[in-house]
């Protein structure tokens, strides 16, 4: 309760966002190094043919990473306003994914491997900006019409109805697409490479990372240093308090929402772009992993969202490059255990309600 | 305009919780830029009636009157809102599927599915944004829902808490830039694109945030989390952040608790200095008897919910019934 000032309390936030550049940059390359050394250690590669192999999965690995870092802060930061684990959330990234499909499909018919770059990039960006308001606002419509009456109910209200609204949204999917896969045209050529060192690294694993980094540090600077972010961050410490310093609850409530179905529609996007197909029950898969990686990093904490989102593609990834990939949810919670044992609130999480 | 400008009303107030009545029928005024003290033993009803002020509790009966805010007993035909709100998509889409029924083209019922579509979300947009118009336009239904929080800080309310509430994870500086929240207009289109109504309005609400800390003696400690301050620079920038959003009238809620004598003279003066300099009205909710005397214009005693006495700190001092609240039945 006694507070310490220290004189360094407040690291320059500048220098504090290079040791974390840092951090990862420095965690990527170790994690490279060592599936190389696995992979001629376990996967039967010999030294040499092994890096370029380690080099071309690290890749990929952060793409999937930054596929599951954005849907992981829809997740985190709705629970951060409301203390709702929205299970729906997966599913809105289900609904991005196929609205995504049937944009480029509608335009492009099925065709994969659009090479004209003007051509692709008016799609790629018509896509984006197609899908991220609906689902935006679908889920905005979701907080006003199913969550916003159960505010005041008991938390396992909300809950459940939330685990409700995921399988309505499911089923839609399934009467509407039916229950196989559905083919999602690739339009980014997947043969588009960069020799590096004998490897070929994937430029889709590339633009989807640097997609999903540019969107993760739009929402960072939104949060940090506007008006409304500050109301978000105030909303989420003190619900009554920020009420009555003049923010209004349910407008900033709206808008986590909002924010949350946006980068859940670019990740559905993305997912269509890697994976080439989608299917009603992409967002239980995905989203669960997501809501793990969320978990992991500290539920309601950001930055720890997205480090959650990486550290659960590095995982899932080591395990199939190295052969094991039936093994990869096991090792996911496995690790997800063993940081909840040592570390009960996650990597980045702070213990919340203790609100004074 | 009229009985000497008063800034706010209290109409006959009752605020039940079940069957306890924690405020009862209270009629109570405050005139422009004076500071009025709200005093009375504990579980007078103080603070519940602070709250219905503040827009958290809707009173159980009577009104208040706010500059031009009511806040009224009962939210009238809100339930309507929701219902407006799906009305209109519903009739298209019940429209649109009779059409499609009666076996109109196809290309009229996939329109028709799109405009139902477009309407759900234009509605859902009004619904979320609640501009003024769309509240005339309810008003012009009936429908009221009683003032919120929020919407009384609009009017020009600021308050602080008896138990420290800031935002402890935050700056001092961006505690106060929350205060000013409602007093900017910057949306979410000038922070994506950064527009230069944005990037002024920053620079803006920095400037104001370190003058309005350097008025309640914070200097420098802009840079600070709210949870490393001293539990008397805490309270000081409590009321930095309720001066934040310009309020007409300051509801404190015992400023001075928790405080040493050093402290409490301290802000005795500041409380004096706000009115003087910023022409604010102070509400205030105080137990050490000092401060109330040496600042008040005027005093109103609360016991059991009941305004039991209402005058000058001298007439207060002097009133056998706020004795007997205070010390219990005389022993004579």
């Amino acid at each position: 309760m006694t507070a310490i000032a220290s004189p360094a309390a407040q690291p320059n936030p500048l220098s504090r966002g290079i040791r974390m550049t840092v951090i990862a940059v420095v965690a990527v390359v170790a994690y490279m190094l060592i599936l190389w050394v696995l992979l001629f250690g376990l996967g039967g590669r010999t030294v040499a043919n092994a890096f370029p192999e380690a080099l071309q999965q690290t890749v990929n690995a952060l793409s999937i990473g930054a596929i599951y870092a954005l849907i992981a802060l829809g997740y985190t930061m709705v629970y951060g306003i409301i203390e709702l684990i929205n299970f729906a959330h997966g599913d809105i990234f289900m609904l991005g994914a196929f609205l995504a499909t049937v944009f480029i499909a509608g335009i492009t018919g099925n065709n994969d491997a659009v090479t004209n770059i003007p051509l692709l990039i008016v799609l790629l960006l018509g896509a984006l900006v197609f899908t991220m308001p609906i689902i935006g606002l679908l889920n905005v419509g979701i907080e006003r019409a199913v969550y916003r009456p159960l505010r005041h109910a008991p938390r396992l209200a909300p809950l459940i109805t939330a685990v409700g609204v995921s399988f309505i949204l499911q089923n839609v999917a399934l009467t509407i697409a039916g229950s196989g896969d559905r083919k999602s045209p690739q339009i980014f050529p997947l043969d588009w490479t960069i020799p590096i060192g004998g490897a070929q690294v994937s430029i889709l694993s590339i633009f989807i990372f640097v997609l999903a980094m540019l969107l993760m540090l739009a929402l960072q600077a939104f949060v940090s240093r506007t008006r409304l972010g500050r109301a978000m961050r105030a909303t989420a410490q003190d619900q009554e308090a920020s009420a009555l310093m003049g923010v209004d609850a349910n407008q900033t409530i709206s808008l986590t929402f909002l924010i949350g179905g946006v980068l859940a529609a670019a990740a559905g996007l993305v997912w269509g772009l890697r994976f080439g197909f989608v299917r009603f029950d992409l967002g239980f898969n995905s989203g669960l992993k997501a809501f793990t990686a969320a978990v992991l990093g500290g539920i309601g904490n950001i930055t720890g969202a997205v480090i959650g989102g990486f550290i659960i593609g590095f995982i899932e990834n080591g395990a199939a490059s190295l052969g094991y990939s039936r093994w990869s949810e096991f090792l996911v919670f496995v690790i997800l255990t063993l940081v909840l044992l040592f570390k009960p609130t996650g990597i980045l999480g702070q213990l919340t309600g203790d609100r004074a | 305009m009229t009985a000497a400008a008063e800034v706010l009303r209290a109409k006959k107030v009752t605020k039940r919780f079940g069957g306890l009545v924690a405020v009862n029928a209270i009629d109570f005024t405050i005139p422009e830029k004076s500071i009025v003290s709200l005093i009375g033993p504990n579980g007078a009803g103080k603070t519940t009636f602070f709250n219905i002020i503040a827009g958290i509790y809707d009173p159980t009966d009577g009104a208040i009157e706010f500059r031009d805010l009511t806040m009224i007993a009962h939210a009238r035909r809100a339930w309507m809102e929701p219902v407006l709100w799906v009305a209109i998509p519903a009739v298209l889409g019940i429209l649109t599927a009779l059409i499609g029924v009666a076996g109109a083209p196809q290309g009229t019922v996939i329109l028709g599915i799109f405009i139902t579509i477009l309407a759900l979300l234009a509605s859902l947009v009004t619904g979320v944004a609640r501009g003024p118009a769309y509240q005339r336009f309810l008003a012009r239904f009936g429908i009221f829902r009683s003032a919120r929080p929020n919407d009384m800080v609009v009017a020009g309310l600021g308050r602080t808490f008896q138990n420290i509430r800031l935002f402890q994870n935050m700056t001092a500086l961006e505690n106060v830039q929350v205060g000013m929240h409602s007093r900017l207009r910057a949306g979410w289109y000038d922070a994506l694109l950064s527009t230069p109504r944005n990037r002024h309005e920053e620079a803006f609400s920095r400037a104001r945030a370190e003058e309005l800390l350097e008025l309640v003696g914070l200097r420098g400690e802009g840079a600070n989390l709210a949870k490393n301050l001293p539990y008397g620079d805490q309270r000081r920038l409590e009321i930095a952040r309720a001066l934040a959003s310009n309020p007409v009238l300051l509801l404190l809620d015992e400023p001075t608790a928790g405080m040493n004598p050093n402290e409490t003279a301290g802000l005795t003066a500041l409380i004096g200095r706000l009115r003087r300099d910023l022409g604010l009205t102070i509400l205030l909710i105080e137990h050490d008897m000092k401060v109330v005397m040496g600042i008040s214009d005027r005093v109103t005693v609360l016991d059991h919910g009941e305004k039991i006495a209402e005058g000058t700190p001298e007439e207060i001092r002097r009133d056998p019934k706020v004795i007997e609240a205070y010390l219990g039945a005389p022993a004579e």
